[in-house]
């Protein structure tokens, strides 16, 4: 079944498992070291030869991004890029582009002008390699009354109208926080999502068990779990795409938004900062004094969803009238 | 002895419904899955479907423009100038029309829905030189500074504006920016941000199950390492 020789280890040549070895003395371990070397390569030799190829069994035991090693990383890529350039038939690039020195993002959202018209949630599908059918979106768009202000647990997503803004409604959009204190990453049992250095929480994919503890965790319903396989048409895929990122999901793992994780850590900014029609959405470095999310901190009365929540959100919103 | 038969009539009665109750519920799998409300609301649109909307590359001509300029100016789109009347001075040359307030035989596309009863044409557009924009300290600027002119009384947006709050711009969030004037999102006759045709609503949960076809369709696609959909078969690495 493994592909050995029925008894025998593959290093040694001496008989393993049943008969010839004492019971382990207790506090010991039940399996030995040899034991458990050659347990797993008789794994991997079974794997080759019940037809997966290099690569399946390369990302089988691929270990958490954090962990691995600068020429494990570039070997990893090249793994990742060419399985998505086949899949896709595009050239990809998979970025592991570090967070930069000295900046801690913010984002910046002027309620008193989104009149959600809900371009941000599609562009931010289209640059994210989103799912088109099943649909995921990360951006959730919320209509709720002018009256009752910000009221979260009377908003819809689910508006449709001929025209926004609709009278008497105002209009919130919603994704992830990117706190400075995640509760998603603190319940991750295997440390698939954390905290990077400018502050974006990622994930990653290839070491996500999708159990969605994270998206029980997260008070603003930030997080999407990929419940059936994920599918993005060949012509409408973005192939810049970033290791924690916007590089394509597999089924059954947690996705989020990562602030374009690809294109701010390039200077640019995020997808739904550049289409949003009536320019509600700034972003910026929270360590420059200069930058539109400071200048917007100073000078207008920001407030973050759910405070008492005590999860300390980069995602500030705003009123200019 | 009446007792006896209506019990067992009451029993058979029970056994009926219960077995029409199974029967339903076995072949209710078979019943092809129908949406509980509209088919309008599981339809899943996609960004694909509004190219006018998302095939616009942002950063088009921003590096070129902005190549070699010193941080701090950044351009902007020109502003929206009809070509059916621009340049105004193909018309109006100094002295042709009379400035006095009346009902314009021309222009009659341009309907003023901004502050109309204390505004006219002579206010913000110059006398003398109709190409160009007119101050209220007397100054005359151009089409292209127009902000100044807006910035006259709406003074809290336009320092809300060069601070970056106010508009959009697209770019770099560290660098070259595109900014857009005043008047390239408020017509500056009614200036107010007009109405939207809103994309369509997400797809609610209870519909995200795809449909059979679609979802093996899907999982074929999605073989990572398999050969790419419609490439002959080839395993290279066995």
């Amino acid at each position: 079944m493994l592909g050995l020789p029925e008894g025998t280890c593959p290093s040694g040549g001496a008989p393993c498992g049943t008969g010839g070895e004492p019971p382990p003395a207790p506090g010991e371990s039940l399996t030995t070291r040899r034991e458990f070397l050659a347990i797993s390569a008789g794994f991997v030799v079974g794997l080759a030869t019940a037809g997966c190829t290099k690569e399946e069994v390369e990302a089988f035991f691929q270990r958490n991004f954090r962990e691995l090693s600068p020429e494990e990383v570039k070997k990893t890529v090249a793994r990742l890029e060419a399985g998505y350039e086949k899949r896709f038939s595009r050239k990809t690039t998979v970025s592991i582009e570090p967070a930069q020195e000295g900046v801690v993002f913010g984002y910046g959202l002027d309620l008193s002008r989104c009149i959600g018209c809900r371009r941000c949630a599609y562009a931010c599908q289209k640059e994210n390699n989103q799912s088109r059918d099943p649909q995921i979106q990360w951006i959730r768009v919320l209509q709720q009354e002018r009256s009752k202000g910000v009221d979260l647990e009377g908003a819809t997503p689910y508006y449709d109208a001929e025209t926004v803004p609709q009278e008497g409604m105002t209009y919130i959009p919603v994704a992830c926080q990117q706190c400075a204190h995640p509760q998603c990453t603190k319940v991750c049992p295997v440390g698939a999502t954390w905290q990077e250095p400018d502050g974006i929480v990622v994930i990653d994919y290839d070491w996500c068990i999708g159990c969605r503890c994270c998206m029980a965790a997260c008070p603003y319903d930030a997080r999407r779990f990929n419940f059936g396989e994920p599918n993005i048409p060949p012509a409408e895929y973005n192939p810049d795409t970033h290791y924690l990122g916007n590089r394509p999901r597999p089924q059954g793992v947690v996705e989020k938004c990562t602030w374009c994780i690809q294109r701010v850590r390039k200077g640019r900014y995020p997808a739904c900062v550049e289409i949003c029609p009536v320019g509600a959405r700034k972003f910026g470095n929270l360590l420059d004094p200069e930058s539109e999310i400071r200048k917007i901190m100073d000078q207008k009365r920001v407030f973050v969803l759910k405070s008492e929540m005590g999860t300390d959100p980069k995602f500030y919103y705003f009123y200019t009238m | 002895m009446n007792g006896k038969y209506s019990l067992i009539g009451l029993l058979a009665l029970f056994g009926l419904l219960m077995l029409a109750g199974l029967i339903r519920i076995m072949t209710a799998e078979q019943r092809p899955y129908a949406p509980r409300t509209s088919a309008v609301a599981a339809v899943p649109h996609k960004p694909a479907e509004y190219p006018e909307i998302f095939d616009v590359d942002p950063l088009e001509g921003l590096d070129s423009a902005t190549a070699g300029v010193a941080e701090g100016l950044y351009p902007h789109p020109p502003p929206p100038l009809s070509p059916d009347t621009w340049p105004c001075s193909s018309c109006h040359q100094a002295g042709t029309f009379s400035r006095d307030r009346r009902d314009l035989s021309m222009h009659s596309e341009i309907v003023l829905k901004h502050g109309p009863k204390e505004r006219w044409c002579l206010d913000c557009h110059d006398f003398q030189d109709r190409d160009s924009l007119r101050l209220a300290s007397g100054a005359t600027i151009s089409f292209d500074a127009s902000y100044q002119l807006c910035g006259q009384c709406h003074g809290t947006t336009l320092r809300d504006w060069r601070a970056g709050i106010h508009g959009k711009r697209t770019g770099y969030w560290n660098g070259a920016k595109r900014y857009m004037l005043c008047v390239s999102c408020h017509y500056p006759h009614e200036p107010h941000f007009k109405a939207l045709k809103p994309l369509p609503p997400p797809v609610r949960p209870e519909f995200y199950r795809p449909e059979p076809a679609k979802r093996a369709a899907a999982l074929k696609a999605a073989k990572f390492y398999g050969p790419a959909p419609g490439a002959t078969a080839s395993k290279e690495h066995h």
